[in-house]
């Protein structure tokens, strides 16, 4: 068979979704984050709320991220996107909100609102991008840099005596009564791919039942703060990252379903 | 069972040639071009298109969203 016989219109299985503008995006080649904006999209342009959208973009490598998606988008200062996206929520309760935020952004300058929204229970999304690092201010050391972890600024290695620990913010937030649907997912792989997009997919249905923040962190690499080439940098995450940072279900409909304790020693 | 055929496209003006279609490709049926495109990264191309199955996993993984998936039982 012919490849012209096979690229028709009636054969399509996959395509670009048309809620992503035309604007090429400024992400390095390999970058998670174009990966997650497709992604909430597609689920966006799916459940056909394109109308009733509004997100939030952080300060970081994300910060253009209104530029990419089709939809009612503002920019909140460094780390005030919950408090942003809370005002925006009370005014329109029907409206689905949510914040896009890095690792530096929420888990950083953020973490005041980031923890006083999600115990006040807000019902808003919260897709937050940890990648270990700041990435766009050239790969400084972030809270959730790993242990040993070399960066720009911390260039033998992440040393908690003088630096502090690697904070993990998600099961921090699942500990709170506001949140009601916190999970931790990736996206270097078709597998984690498809659970990411179900799990983007339940924030905008947990919202939907006002049941409470949705709180869905996203380990993604940084190829060029790790200074990698994008597979070995997918690579060195998987046997690295997600060690400290395991994937999967935290608390689904209110309940921990994870056993919270084993990770924390 | 009848087997699948399947055809990529692939927008290689956006492509970054980061190389994680390739590595995600079951059937190894994406290589990266010698030529590169206007931005001068080397774009993603067909070079096997007898062996595509159209599964779309490059189209999912693919983080600028350059890739096109046909499918079609042979």
């Amino acid at each position: 068979m012919d490849i012209k016989e096979i690229i028709k219109p009636e054969n399509l299985v996959h395509k670009r979704t048309p809620l992503m503008t035309d604007a090429n995006l400024s992400y390095c080649p390999g970058c998670g984050h174009g990966t997650v904006h497709h992604l909430i999209m597609e689920v966006v342009e799916e459940l056909d709320i394109q109308q009733d959208t509004i997100g939030i973009a952080p300060v970081g490598c994300s910060v253009l991220a209104y530029d990419f998606m089709d939809i009612d988008m503002t920019q909140a200062a460094h780390g005030r996107a919950p408090a942003v996206a809370t005002g925006i929520k009370r005014l329109w309760p029907e409206k689905y909100v949510f914040t896009y935020q890095g690792d530096g952004d929420l888990a950083a300058i953020g973490t005041a609102e980031t923890i006083h929204a999600c115990n006040r229970g807000e019902n808003i999304a919260i897709f937050f991008i940890n990648n270990g690092i700041y990435g766009m201010t050239g790969g400084q050391m972030a809270p959730t840099t790993l242990e040993g972890m070399k960066s720009s600024t911390t260039p033998y290695g992440r040393d908690y005596k003088t630096m502090g620990h690697p904070i993990k913010i998600t099961e921090l937030v699942a500990q709170l009564p506001g949140t009601s649907f916190v999970t931790r997912q990736a996206v270097h792989k078709p597998g984690n791919v498809r659970k990411t997009k179900k799990a983007i997919r339940k924030a905008f249905e947990v919202q939907k039942e006002k049941m409470g923040v949705a709180f869905i962190e996203i380990v993604s690499n940084c190829n060029s703060g790790w200074k990698m080439t994008p597979n070995d940098s997918n690579k060195w995450m998987e046997e690295n990252m997600f060690p400290f940072y395991p994937l999967g279900d935290i608390k689904v409909e209110g309940k921990i379903v994870k056993d919270l304790m084993k990770d924390l020693v | 069972m009848a087997k699948m055929r399947g055809a990529i496209v692939v927008d290689t003006e956006r492509c970054k040639g980061c190389e994680v279609c390739l590595v995600n490709c079951p059937s190894d049926t994406i290589g990266m071009s010698k030529e590169v495109n206007g931005k001068g990264y080397h774009y993603a191309f067909m070079k096997d298109p007898e062996s595509c199955t159209g599964c779309a996993n490059c189209a999912i993984v693919c983080p600028d969203g350059v890739i096109t998936v046909y499918r079609v039982k042979a």
